[in-house]
């Protein structure tokens, strides 16, 4: 099994759906002859052609919405939004209709197109290319939200969203692309988009969290192990429609629940996290829920003091997990 | 009579008398949902009189066995020519289970019907038309030869979704017909408030394609302009913006009163060049109706209509739970 990083791995998830069905094609802006800005499609263009890995005019709304309609015609889109934060264009395409699109038909018509988006702070991106954008969607009944944590989950989980009947977003941290690496197979696997998944197991404490907070929690569980506490960590993978089962679960195993994300705290996913457990676990917390996030302005500053205050890391999750277990 | 325009269009007599039914159709069930709007038996209309001439020539104008429609909320009479029945128009106007279009989930005029490759649409104007060069662009890819045709009002061209997609249209060369209804007001602002280009048309050249102004209350002059633009597209010349000058005969909808912002005299004025009394003179002129002929083709119409709208009262809604089915592929 290769160890690769996790752009390798989505890289690798691209042309394996692209060798495998003819259907699959990828859309966006410097996707093609360059490979993209972070070298996302890297290859593709040599290997399917400018056809099939198609560089499209800089306009975020057409290629989500040139996307739909090939995905209505019977074609696999994956389109790619170059940073997470140039998606707002596009967003009546993809709330009013990707979204839409099956249900106000009575289920005649489908819409199954992928859209990529690099999100969140990895360094100097300022408001504009740091942003975290999942929660804008999350309350859209006809999305799927997907953030991989892991190299083997980002592989898994774009081949499921790409055969997926269904519109889904897929966000990629920024951070992550070639600071994570990880065995990853070469076969053919899929992972279930809808299902989180427990990346530690623990009975001391719960985390719940997802994207760059996985890598942050378990590098933190480490340190806190040795302190005598053993977290236990779920990682949520899809963020909507959310696996209510296993957040229950996990909340009820420990009693003590850590929920974090990079985003800002008001109107988070963290925040619908916690109604599942308020709604389902009362009786079975020893703590009140806690929540981790970034400070509620609009994004990322560019200057490095203050970009690295608002920027969530592996140090304060430690210390909010240290938190949780000594109440 | 080889000589006709329409002959010399290609069309034979059969076609121009089914562009004349199908025009006459959508009138007439547009005419009938007002009435039952104002009856209190539907809640909503948004119609398509004036316009069927400009609809019912450019959807003749299409391959209809093969080719893509993605219409806007006016195009009664595009959809008719795609296949949707009078029946299907008033089981959405009813909003009961056995619509097509959404099964009573959609406002009427929100068209979609895959078994007629009618793209399904929503109510956010223009977002049909980046659609529309979708399957434009898939149907090339797959080497299927079809082209889309897609409709919009005037209004609707200022909108972002208009100009990003005709420019990937133009970009990708790419075989998708855009047709302008102009009918002059976007609800109650005119044209002169929307837009300070002359001609919608001239929008074209930004886009690297073949934009045009022409008659809409003429059918046949708009099955010629979009007969050309499909064999452009058929040919790999790519796109065509079509603009048919077009009337709005009524207000916006069943909820507006366009007597608050136009005159009388303007709307009495527009009955001179109403595309049904165009095309019916001309095929009195070609000696193609008579009196006799017409009055059968009306009385079988309006039989179907009252079928129609006793059938479409009398369906059921779909149970209240239905409202939970298809959010994801069930």
């Amino acid at each position: 099994m290769a160890v690769m990083t996790y752009i390798q791995a989505i890289t690798m998830a691209l042309r394996e759906e692209m060798e495998r069905d003819h259907k699959v094609f990828v859309l966006g802006e410097d996707v093609g002859h360059k490979g993209g800005v972070f070298r996302a499609t890297e290859g593709l263009y040599e290997q399917f052609g400018e056809e099939r890995v198609l560089d499209t005019p800089l306009a975020e709304s057409a290629i989500a919405g040139v996307g739909i309609g090939a995905a209505m015609y019977g074609l696999r889109p994956v389109a790619e939004m170059q940073f997470a934060d140039f998606i707002m264009p596009a967003v009546n395409q993809i709330v009013s209709e990707a979204s839409r699109i099956r249900y106000r038909s009575n289920n005649d018509w489908n819409c199954p197109i992928t859209i990529r988006a690099p999100y969140g702070g990895s360094g100097h991106g300022g408001l504009y290319h740091s942003q975290n954008v999942e929660a804008l969607f999350a309350n859209q009944p006809g999305l799927k939200i997907v953030i991989p944590s892991t190299p083997y989950d980002a592989k898994g989980l774009l081949k499921a969203a790409i055969r997926d009947n269904d519109p889904v977003l897929y966000f990629e941290h920024k951070k992550s692309y070639r600071l994570l690496k990880g065995e990853v197979p070469e076969d053919d696997y899929v992972l279930p988009i809808g299902k989180a998944d427990v990346k530690r197991e623990g009975n001391d404490i719960t985390v719940i969290t997802y994207g760059i907070g996985v890598p942050y929690a378990l590098q933190a569980a480490e340190q806190l192990e040795k302190e005598g506490y053993d977290a236990h960590i779920l990682d949520l993978r899809t963020v909507y429609p959310l696996d209510q089962e296993a957040i229950i679960e996990a909340a009820k195993k420990t009693g003590k629940v850590l929920l974090v994300t990079d985003d800002n705290k008001e109107g988070s996913i963290i925040g619908e996290v916690a109604a599942i457990i308020g709604e389902h676990c009362l009786f079975d917390l020893d703590a009140p829920i806690k929540r981790l996030a970034s400070p509620d302005v609009p994004a990322i500053p560019y200057a490095p003091l203050m970009e690295k205050y608002y920027m969530l890391n592996a140090d304060k999750v430690e210390e909010a997990m240290r938190e949780l277990a000594e109440f | 009579m080889g000589d006709t325009r329409h002959a010399l269009l290609g069309l034979s007599d059969e076609d121009v008398i089914e562009m004349y039914r199908t025009m006459l159709t959508a009138r007439k069930v547009d005419e009938r949902l007002w009435i039952l709007n104002r009856a209190g038996k539907i809640p909503f209309v948004v119609s398509c009189q004036g316009q069927e001439g400009a609809q019912v020539g450019a959807a003749f104008a299409m391959d209809r066995e093969k080719d893509y429609l993605a219409p806007y909320y006016r195009d009664v009479g595009m959809v008719l020519a795609f296949g949707m029945t009078t029946k299907e128009i008033l089981l959405s106007a009813f909003a009961k289970q056995e619509d097509p279009n959404s099964a009573g989930r959609q406002m009427p005029g929100h068209f979609g019907q895959k078994k007629n490759r009618i793209l399904t649409g929503s109510s956010p104007v223009t977002t049909q038309v980046p659609h529309a060069v979708g399957v434009a662009l898939a149907g090339k890819m797959e080497k299927k030869n079809i082209v889309t045709l897609t409709a919009l009002g005037e209004g609707s061209t200022n909108q972002g979704d208009f100009h990003e997609a005709l420019n990937f249209a133009g970009v990708h060369k790419l075989p998708v017909i855009t047709l302008v209804e102009n009918n002059q007001y976007a609800i109650s602002v005119p044209a002169h408030k929307q837009v300070a280009c002359e001609r919608i048309s001239d929008r074209a050249i930004g886009y690297g394609m073949k934009g045009l102004t022409i008659d809409g209350n003429d059918p046949l002059a708009v099955y010629e302009a979009v007969k050309e633009a499909h064999d452009r597209a058929m040919n790999g010349e790519g796109p065509t913006l079509i603009e048919a000058m077009v009337h709005r005969m009524t207000a916006h909808s069943s909820d507006d009163n366009h007597l608050l912002y136009r005159d009388k005299q303007e709307i009495e004025d527009m009955k001179k060049t109403d595309p049904v009394v165009v095309m019916t003179d001309y095929l009195y002129e070609v000696g193609l109706l008579t009196e006799e002929t017409e009055e059968s083709i009306k009385q079988e119409i309006d039989e179907a209509i009252n079928e129609a709208t006793d059938y479409a009262d009398a369906a059921p809604y779909a149970a209240p739970e239905a409202a939970l089915d298809y959010v994801y592929e069930q």
